[in-house]
């Protein structure tokens, strides 16, 4: 069974790496770092810039991808499906398959600089570590979401299209648009714990937290990024985003799996 | 043997099988036939385990399909469309299926010289043809010598040349011994390639016997038009 997963593991890799696009993802990183080590010089204000645009561009480009991938390899799936291979085993060949090259490429496109721009204080590298490992899980995240959609509008393109764009739109503005909302009308009870609530529901705030705490930049928030501050800068805080991250992690993926091991192909 | 018992399937509205029951012995050689829609495509996908069956049952070789997937190692399949990853190479798409079974294709080089495939072996996929795609998934389909063959409408793409080649190739595997299950609507070639033919409307079996006592029964010369004359009688 595991050699059957590496086996797949191994083609998506090849295949994705034939396509060169996969290149040219990790090469927008890689302009994105250098460019950012030429103007700021280096430091935190390189890793807040890469994680700003890392939080917008990761999710879209995961999402889409994996709603592609799935769109793509219709008969690709079809022949694997004929073959005497687990359903299990060949989603999860497929889904780490896609997740694992962007996510290299991700994190050697931004990483790469850093040999010629050297840089790498003691402050900024648990800062680096911080945005590469919130790069990739949001990238497993996002492209687990993208399969889910595929498989659910299996047939109907422009609807997995057109709910994936709104789940991304929904989450990278709207939601906080509608926390802004909320804090906004009822800015007169206490809000804080279920704004915190609300906020770990969606990756993308998490991760957006979690690097404002780390770069400590949370009092350019207000009252807000105090009220942050006092739960997310403590150790249970820290743990409490990772435990949701993981969930947001696991959930994406099973419930791939599960459309995936129901379905007619 | 291939045994189906009850087997229904409902795609959104559509009754697509409803209740088919057959039993196929082993090495025979068979004709789906039916109009489109009838439910043929979806009869040899529900027994490739593609397709998941509401209720009724599947057993081939005394294996009842429940999700299992390695009686698929006894199948060889060939799709209507034979479309693969784009990027892909030929040679490359063969290894990977031979790595991923963990066996040895013993007749894929054989099939290569006999489909003319050399040539196209170190060719992308999407810049191959769709006969030469087809003769890909043929190769892909029988290379494991398996003990039963399911074509879908496997002449479709095929100029006469590939088309009497691949004709060769099933009459070889029939003498092999190999129970072979092929749809069509080309009616002559059933009758060069197949004894037996299930004829199906509606998603259940209107007629499963020897070609040559429907003949026979229907007093016709051909199997075209005793199919034409099976498909005017009223649905009981």
């Amino acid at each position: 069974m595991m050699k059957v997963y590496w086996q797949i593991l191994r083609n998506e890799f090849q295949t994705l790496l034939r396509a060169k696009w996969v290149l040219g993802y990790g090469l927008i990183f890689l302009l994105l770092t250098d460019t950012l080590f030429r103007f700021a010089g280096g430091g935190t204000e390189v890793w807040v810039s890469v994680s700003n645009i890392m939080l917008l561009l990761i999710p879209i480009i995961s999402l889409i991808y994996g709603l592609l991938y799935i769109y793509q390899s219709r008969d690709y799936l079809e022949l694997l499906l004929t073959q005497p291979v687990n359903r299990s085993t060949l989603f999860w060949g497929l889904y780490t398959g896609i997740s694992a090259p962007l996510t290299v490429a991700f994190i050697v496109g931004s990483a790469l600089p850093l040999a010629w721009h050297g840089g790498l204080t003691e402050g900024s590298a648990s800062q680096l570590f911080l945005v590469l490992t919130l790069g990739s899980i949001l990238t497993f995240i996002f492209v687990g979401l993208g399969f889910v959609m595929g498989l659910w509008f299996y047939d109907d393109k422009i609807k997995g299209f057109g709910f994936s764009i709104i789940i991304w739109l929904f989450m990278a503005v709207i939601y906080d648009g509608l926390i802004m909302i909320i804090i906004f009308m009822f800015g007169d009870y206490p809000l804080e714990t279920g704004i915190i609530t609300v906020t770990m529901l969606n990756p993308m705030d998490l991760a957006r937290i979690l690097i404002l705490m780390e770069f400590d930049i949370s009092a350019l928030m207000g009252y807000t990024g105090a009220v942050f501050n006092q739960f997310f800068g403590t150790s249970l805080g820290t743990f409490a985003s990772f435990a949701m991250l993981s969930l947001w992690l696991v959930i994406p993926a099973y419930a791939g799996l599960r459309v995936f091991k129901k379905k007619d192909f | 043997m291939i045994q189906i018992n009850q087997l229904t399937k409902t795609f959104g509205q559509l009754e697509v099988l409803k209740g088919l029951t057959l039993d196929i012995p082993d090495g025979q050689a068979t004709g789906i036939v039916g109009p489109n829609g009838a439910g043929k495509t979806t009869l040899i996908k529900t027994l490739l385990g593609l397709v998941k069956p509401d209720s009724g049952n599947i057993t081939i070789n005394e294996i009842r399909l429940n999700g299992n997937y390695d009686y698929r190692r006894n199948i060889g399949y060939m799709p209507q469309q034979a479309r693969y990853p784009e990027q892909m190479i030929v040679s490359d798409l063969l290894d990977f299926i031979e790595d991923l079974r963990g066996e040895e294709a013993v007749y894929k080089q054989n099939l290569i010289n006999e489909f003319n495939l050399q040539p196209e072996l170190h060719k992308q996929l999407r810049v191959l043809s769709g006969g030469n795609k087809q003769k890909v998934g043929a190769t892909l389909g029988m290379m494991f010598n398996p003990q039963i063959l399911f074509f879908d409408e496997p002449t479709a793409g095929l100029d006469p040349r590939s088309s009497f080649i691949f004709k060769e190739r099933i009459q070889k595997e029939k003498q092999a011994g190999k129970t072979v299950l092929i749809t069509s609507h080309i009616m002559s070639e059933l009758e060069q390639l197949v004894d037996h033919v299930i004829f199906i409307l509606e998603g259940d079996v209107k007629y499963y016997g020897r070609i040559d006592e429907l003949l026979k029964e229907n007093r016709q010369e051909r199997l075209e038009g005793a199919i034409a004359k099976l498909m005017e009688e009223p649905i009981q």
